[in-house]
């Protein structure tokens, strides 16, 4: 079992970081030729940090948008932030303070993921305009998430699992020193549904996390009268007559 | 005008989100090119044989030249908040009229064959095999969009449906489907200068002709030169000031302003447009082909200085992109802003005291503004941002005694398109034009009932030419549409004269 996961967690996450880093690569090297931030925009890279840090923290565009749909992703995204971060306890030893200063919050965090892919959920079958953009993909990334979350909150209301074995299994995949791991359907279902989610993201939609960065209109300074802007696949951009 | 075999939507106090009426509007698509139009842009001008390959050969190159493109088209998550923000879904109920959804027509092709999953899996991700249909659907719904980019401000990653239109319209020239309007357009400013194919000696007639007119008016000798050397300021102004209504009076606001400034100024009869409908095609080269002649004509008039008039997606293109298309304007004075924005140059005469309005010469009016969508969300005035929205109401506000806003969810950033930018300004789109105009109409009808509004001013000439053709089918005025600076115009206080 221990072997097999090994194997499994070890090509994932190279997949993982291969066609993600290729993805960001992408992103990256392909040159914004015009100037066109969403305006009223920043003037200057302060500024400019300022909306992206308002964007990913509180998701300010969404907010202007839709306010369940924001209220729901919201809670979804933050309660993820806080279960990440209380799960570095299975890879850190010993645990970080902060990682351990905050473990109480998890479940909480947990509750507040399933709380917000449930409302996110009946939005995409309730309404009428939600649900004719979606395609089967978009139900089963929802579905995908709530197995995740749902076999974790299994695992911290219904029936424990060993994870003094557990954190040695993860600790073991990071030495490279393999150690067995307990064989209870929860945790099995939650490790594989993770590595399931690891080898779709850089091919998904899951995609919109490094996208947000390199998005131009909302990561452009709005200067161009101030400074000439070029569009980086000319090597003049000014034919004389 | 023969009766439209269509109903203007109602008229309602609040912004109703219609529900989904598939199909709605698929009956709707503009006049294609024909091939000298095509031609003449450096388009085949009809559908080439090969038309499948040439479309994803061309879908290709721009993926590796606009960084929008491969972002956005991975990035949607298909929350859904754009849904209810396009005035053209809201005014029509067709699906396809979603961002999110007319992004999905040319999204489902990219997956199929730019992306490992639409490779394998087309059916679980949505993608699409490209096929006549496609390029159908593509032909009706890039031109059901008037790249207002209202849906970006809502997306959480600011995915502009303009951007993605612009591309697909591209495509579609590409494979040799133009839009006639459009291109036609480009072709004349090409050979000739203006959208409205007007040479020289017309439009020298026409200038003697508002010289004469406002003489006759209020007796003062305002001038409208035309090719003069040696002028400080080049105006650029979209043509329809020449002739149409309201536009003129704008024109002749301008006009009077620099009068009285005292500042030398000049048009010019070889780039007398300041429309670049090269944007709205989403063409790179003619648009910069389009915005060259103005370089030209201020270097071989000597100017110091550019100021554009009232035009929406002119200034865009000017404030965004001429830097890059046509800078480094090194040629010209730096103390001012290359370009200036005809509102600014106002502004900034009236904060020095310079010029004097005299807002009583408005009293009869309950004046609102309708911020146009190229100004509020691709442009700014001023040095701070969001000077766009302070300086035209700072003008009105000298200019008018009455001036009130319509309600917030539908001005600044938030504001609705008049239903005829993006290149659909024409007779032949009149269904659609009428119906994604009521979003505004609902907001104006609302300040007509609450504040007795008698005149709504713009700063677009497309904002100006679509409202005094709507009006009517909502039961308004077309003359309730006015110019900003036929407003400032009316009250300037002139030396000899008022
Ligand atoms: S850019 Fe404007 S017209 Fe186009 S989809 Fe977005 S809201 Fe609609
Ligand atoms: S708001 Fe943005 S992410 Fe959401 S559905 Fe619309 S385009 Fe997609």
């Amino acid at each position: 079992m221990g072997i097999i996961f090994s194997v499994l967690f070890y090509a994932a996450s190279v997949l993982f970081v291969v066609a993600l880093g290729r993805r960001i690569f992408k992103y990256a090297t392909t040159p914004a030729p015009l100037v066109i931030p969403t305006t009223p925009a920043p003037m200057t890279w302060l500024g400019v940090i300022g909306r992206m840090l308002r964007e990913v923290v509180f998701f300010e565009s969404l907010f202007k948008g839709n306010k369940w749909t924001w209220l729901f992703g919201w809670l979804f995204h933050f309660g993820m932030l806080i279960v990440l971060v209380e799960h570095l306890r299975y890879v850190s030893e010993p645990v970080w303070f902060w990682v351990a200063s905050i473990q109480w919050l998890g479940p909480y965090g947990g509750m507040a993921m399933f709380v917000g892919l449930a409302g996110l959920w009946v939005r995409r079958l309730v309404v009428d305009r939600v649900r004719y953009i979606s395609v089967l993909s978009d139900h089963l990334m929802l579905g995908l998430m709530v197995a995740i979350v749902g076999s974790g909150l299994v695992m911290v209301y219904v029936f424990p699992t060993d994870i003094v074995m557990v954190k040695s299994f993860m600790l073991g995949l990071i030495k490279f020193d393999w150690q067995p791991l307990p064989s209870d359907p929860p945790v099995v279902v939650h490790l594989v549904l993770t590595l399931v989610l690891m080898i779709i993201f850089p091919f998904s939609k899951l995609l919109h996390a490094p996208g947000v960065f390199f998005s131009p209109t909302r990561n452009m300074r709005d200067n161009p009268r101030e400074r000439r802007h070029t569009t980086g696949w000319r090597s003049d951009a000014h034919p004389e007559k | 005008m023969t009766k439209p075999d269509f109903e203007t939507p109602e008229l309602t106090l609040t912004q109703d989100v219609p529900a989904v009426q598939p199909g709605a509007m698929e009956h709707s698509k503009p006049f294609v090119a024909k091939a000298a139009h095509q031609e003449a842009l450096g388009f085949p001008g009809e559908l080439v044989d090969n038309w499948k390959e040439v479309a994803l050969d061309k879908m290709s190159d721009l993926l590796k030249t606009y960084r929008s493109l491969p972002v956005f088209l991975d990035s949607c998550v298909k929350c859904g908040a754009c849904t209810d923000k396009c005035h053209y879904y809201l005014g029509t109920g067709d699906p396809k009229n979603m961002p999110v959804a007319r992004q999905d027509l040319l999204r489902s092709v990219y997956r199929r064959y730019f992306t490992v999953a639409g490779k394998f899996l087309p059916k679980l991700v949505g993608a699409k095999d490209l096929t006549e249909e496609v390029l159908e659907d593509w032909y009706k719904y890039y031109h059901q969009c008037s790249e207002c980019r209202r849906c970006s401000v809502y997306c959480p990653y600011g995915i502009d449906t303009a951007e993605i239109t612009m591309a697909g319209r591209e495509i579609l020239a590409s494979v040799g489907i133009g839009q006639k309007y459009s291109n036609e357009i480009i072709g004349k400013v090409h050979k000739i200068g203006n959208n409205l194919g007007l040479p020289k000696p017309a439009l020298a007639d026409t200038l003697d002709g508002l010289e004469e007119e406002v003489k006759e008016d209020i007796g003062v000798d305002v001038k409208f030169p035309l090719d003069q050397s040696g002028a400080d300021v080049l105006v650029i102004v979209p043509s329809a000031d020449f002739f149409a209504e309201p536009h003129v009076d704008g024109l002749i606001g301008y006009a009077k302003v620099f009068h009285q400034s005292g500042i030398s100024w000049t048009l010019s009869s070889y780039a007398s447009e300041a429309a670049n409908f090269g944007i709205f095609v989403g063409n790179y080269e003619n648009m910069q082909k389009v915005a060259e002649r103005i370089r030209t004509a201020a270097m071989e008039l000597g100017v110091k200085r550019i100021v554009v008039g009232e035009c929406g997606h002119a200034w865009r293109v000017a404030y965004s992109f001429w830097n890059t298309l046509i800078g480094p304007f090194d040629f010209l004075d730096p103390k001012f802003p290359i370009p200036q924005h005809v509102c600014e140059f106002t502004n900034d005469l009236l904060s020095q005291h310079i010029l004097r309005l005299d807002a009583e010469a408005n009293d009869d009016k309950i004046v609102t503004f309708h911020d146009s969508c190229n100004v509020s969300r691709g442009s700014r005035m001023g040095n701070q941002p969001g000077g766009q929205f302070i300086i035209p109401r700072q003008l009105l506000r000298a200019a008018c005694n009455n001036f009130v806003d319509m309600s917030p969810e539908t001005t600044h950033e938030h504001t609705f398109c008049c239903g005829g930018g993006g290149g659909l300004l024409t007779d032949d789109l009149l269904e659609l034009r009428v119906k994604g105009a009521s979003p505004r109409m609902n907001a104006l009808q609302r300040v007509i009932e609450d504040e007795g509004v008698t005149h709504m001013a713009a700063i677009c000439a497309i904002c100006k030419s679509q409202f005094s053709k709507v009006l009517p089918f909502y039961g308004m005025g077309m003359d309730m549409i006015v110019s900003l600076h036929q407003l400032v115009g009316d009250a300037l206080v002139l030396d000899n004269g008022h």
